[in-house]
């Protein structure tokens, strides 16, 4: 192990790393928990210059004003309209792929794999004018399904990768038996691998969940209404409404980034698992 | 002939040849759709910058003006510029994903609770970050403000100085990157190999050498990864300056990526053929990195098989 572990070190040491440890902590999420600190204050602390301190009393006020005075409850509702459909369609989408390109052998395999990865590399802008042109002619402008479709054909791209390699580490001998026993290509994909392939199911819906929910350059491009844009760019109206209101401002944030960090915590170790893809051989 | 034979003929023919046609009949779906939004769009953006277009009305082909307007255009330079300060700045992020990773990678009780309190501002959205930090350098009430007017007597407030402004976005964007990096490397070292690390302690290794010798090797998939993503995400930073400064003051924070938004969407009417022009150039700085990675991966790939 390294470094050293602290336990075979001396008794300071341990005691030094014990202490350290909830202060190094505490200095990395200063930013974060001084916003949450804000988002609970009332706005008289704010006026009278109580920036730092402590809140006078818990102002859950903000939360409620945030929710009654602006659309984020439908931003938010609109960020579920996209985040949902988008992981299920690229779930489907690349245990196909996934499926096809780690079994089979065949002329241009590794041509369509590589093409799926560097796809997933490229920067937003080089898609931007055809992809929302294409939206606009498809009538779909300015609807979370126009959002969607982009989503779940840019996704498909890093989740083959990830598919594709968890599947060429499955053992090959299960589907030779299968084949020698006379079970179908479908029938292999459907009952040996599919049920095999549950822990990068599990790790791709939470990234997946997170990266679609956090988007903000395409909800920004594809749609301009409140009635349609997800909580990312709703932000940024609102931002710009609620200016120098930082109690809802911080409250709004907060709201915001709940769903991923809830999902976070609830299945870490499937977010790590598909985060760290790769990191080790 | 009746119906049921030609469906029997059929299935046959399917089962016979079922191996060589499985692979393509799972491939189509997923590739339509990435060739229509992802592959395809890449060659019309190209095509599109020879053009001047609004995006509603007539394209007009102006070949390589929108390139030539392009390399005269104050902007561009200072988006360019940006892009390259992001671009090393934040690799940063790597050596120091490493160090939080080293601090943290012990087994003391509670650990794990601090490795993912650490990790969090990954989780959070880049919007929610830009508004933090926003909140953070705020003039006259920000943590960073008042901190730095304690120190040193005035308050800088970052985001309003043209000099200042981008380096106070990217530790924004640092921020996140960090945690990301540094859980890459906190699963790197879970994997290394405890017995080489105790035969380089029988030798009397320690430190920096071990760490540079012994461990680092060990480390390389998680440091090609590390910056890989942190190569990217420097090129693709967009939702940040958007977020904190909308490109200002003066268009001092711009980038590629924002700069080309502005002028394809431009509130002054759209120019789709200027932005693709700019789009094209952010690509293919993208691409130099790209090949590299893919290159890489190729290798790795054929010394697996």
């Amino acid at each position: 192990m390294f470094p050293r572990p602290i336990e075979q070190r001396s008794r300071a040491a341990r005691v030094g790393y014990q202490l350290a440890l909830p202060v190094a902590l505490l200095l990395w999420l200063l930013p974060l928990l001084g916003v949450a600190v804000t988002s609970l204050k009332p706005a008289s602390d704010l006026a009278s210059g109580n920036y730092f301190g402590l809140p006078s009393h818990l102002a859950f006020s903000n939360y409620a004003d945030v929710f009654n005075n602006s659309p984020i409850g439908q931003y938010i509702w609109n960020s579920f309209k996209v985040t949902i459909p988008t992981v299920i369609g690229t779930l489907v989408l690349s245990s196909l792929t996934g499926f096809a390109l780690g079994i089979y052998r065949f002329r241009g395999n590794i041509v369509i794999f590589f093409m799926f990865v560097a796809g997933n590399f490229v920067p937003f802008q080089i898609l931007m004018v055809p992809v929302r042109d294409m939206t606009v002619n498809m009538g779909l402008y300015n609807t979370t399904t126009g959002l969607v479709l982009f989503h779940i054909a840019f996704q498909t791209g890093f989740c083959t990768l990830f598919m594709r390699n968890f599947i060429r580490a499955l053992p090959r001998a299960l589907i030779e038996a299968a084949r020698v026993e006379g079970v179908s290509e479908v029938r292999i994909f459907w009952y040996i691998v599919l049920p095999l392939m549950r822990p990068a199911i599990a790790a791709l819906s939470v990234l997946i969940f997170t990266f679609i929910w956090n988007d903000y350059f395409w909800a920004t491009v594809l749609t301009t209404s409140a009635s349609t844009q997800p909580v990312t760019a709703g932000l940024y109206a609102l931002n710009g409404l609620w200016i120098a209101q930082w109690q809802l401002v911080s409250a709004g944030a907060i709201v915001a980034a709940m769903p991923p960090v809830l999902m976070f915590f609830l299945m870490q170790r499937h977010f790590i698992a598909g985060l760290t893809l790769g990191a080790v051989k | 002939m009746s119906l049921a034979s030609t469906e029997r003929r059929s299935r046959s023919w399917w089962r016979e040849h079922q191996q060589r046609l499985t692979p393509y009949v799972f491939l189509i779906p997923g590739l339509i759709f990435f060739l229509v939004y992802v592959i395809i769009p890449i060659f019309e953006s190209f095509w599109l910058s020879g053009f001047k277009w609004d995006g509603l009305g007539e394209k007009t082909w102006i070949g390589m003006a929108n390139y030539r307007e392009l390399f005269d255009d104050e902007a561009f330079y200072t988006s360019l510029k940006n892009n390259i300060i992001w671009l090393v700045l934040y690799l940063l992020a790597v050596p120091a994903g490493l160090f939080i990773a080293i601090f943290l990678n012990q087994r003391v009780r509670g650990i794990r609770v601090y490795k993912s309190f650490f990790f969090f501002p990954f989780v959070i959205s880049q919007v929610v970050v830009g508004l933090i930090f926003a909140w953070f350098y705020a003039p006259n009430f920000g943590l960073f403000y008042l901190l730095v007017e304690k120190l040193t007597g005035t308050g800088i407030a970052v985001l309003a100085d043209p000099d200042l402004v981008t380096y106070g976005i990217i530790a924004a964007g640092l921020w996140p990157q960090i945690a990301y990096c540094m859980i890459l490397y906190l699963t790197g070292l879970n994997a290394v190999d405890p017995e080489q690390v105790e035969a380089a302690r029988l030798d009397a290794a320690k430190g920096w050498k071990m760490l540079w010798y012994v461990i680092l090797p060990q480390l390389r998939p998680a440091t090609f990864i590390a910056v890989v993503v942190t190569v990217i995400g420097a090129l693709r930073s967009f939702d940040l300056v958007s977020i904190m400064t909308d490109g200002g003051p003066f268009g001092s924070s711009r980038v590629l990526s924002f700069y080309m938004y502005e002028q394809a969407l431009s509130e002054y009417g759209y120019r789709m053929g200027y932005g693709a022009s700019i789009a094209v150039i952010l690509f293919l700085i993208m691409m130099v990195f790209i090949s590299g990675f893919i290159w890489k991966m190729v290798e790795d790939e054929r010394q697996g098989n």
